[in-house]
């Protein structure tokens, strides 16, 4: 199961989508929304996807978890929208045998869908002001586009 | 030949639309697409670096050859769950 959502997210989805009689371990990570970042004090979060795309990396994501630790079962969710204070915007689920495995492609899988599933977000500072965020540091402010006169020449 | 192309979060913003078609001739390739961009948004070279383009939900590079229908994205830096 890979999923853009805009449902609440519970990790019940991802949690049966994974489980089985071979597995010995069910590994759940969920990522929440914190109150603060750097210290800044944040009032929401926004997200946004390329749904079918990011659903496409998703299972390319599963597939590379399988092929590097052998038999795995991996659901990854990702809600978009406004979220507040210690919601969820995404919960991971792996099945494996063992659970030394499911926690590494856990951690895997999270740091793979921060680098190649289409998902941004924007943070809402308690001031009100807001912007677009890249992995280390905001990206840049949105100016508007420079708009030029078209040439009469 | 016709090709969609879809702008997300700051790209979004910066050009106050979500998608459009655009009509290319034979042989467009990504940059041309680009390019078309610059005309109308000329900072947008300097995001060259940290931006991604898609062709039908596949990275691409401006290299990339475009045919009739392809659904093209520009994609700036990811940065889907959070700070974990």
């Amino acid at each position: 199961m890979f999923k853009i959502t805009t449902e609440v997210i519970t990790g019940e989805e991802v949690r049966e989508a994974v489980e089985g009689p071979d597995a010995g371990a069910v590994v759940l990570f969920f990522g929440t929304v914190r109150n603060n970042t750097h210290g800044r004090p944040v009032r929401c979060l926004e997200y946004e996807a390329y749904p079918p795309m990011a659903e496409k990396k998703m299972a390319e994501i599963a597939q590379e978890i399988s092929e590097k630790w052998g038999l795995h079962r991996v659901a990854m969710i990702h809600r978009v929208g406004k979220l507040e204070i210690g919601e969820v915007s995404v919960a991971v689920a792996v099945a494996s045998p063992h659970r030394k495995d499911g926690f590494e492609a856990c951690k895997y899988a999270m740091d793979r869908l921060k680098q190649i599933v289409p998902i941004w977000k924007r943070e809402v500072w308690a001031d009100g002001a807001a912007e677009w965020v890249k992995p280390d540091a905001v990206f840049f402010d949105a100016p508007k586009p420079h708009k030029t006169d078209p040439q009469t020449d | 030949m016709n090709v969609t192309v879809k702008y997300f979060a700051v790209c979004h913003e910066m050009l106050d639309r979500s998608e459009e078609e655009m009509d290319l001739p034979e042989g467009a390739t990504v940059k041309t697409i680009l390019q078309r961009l610059e005309e109308e948004w000329p900072e947008i070279a300097e995001f060259y670096e940290v931006m991604q383009m898609s062709v039908n939900w596949e990275y691409a590079t401006e290299n990339t050859e475009l045919t009739e229908g392809d659904e093209v994205a520009l994609i700036p830096p990811v940065t889907g769950g959070l700070d974990v």
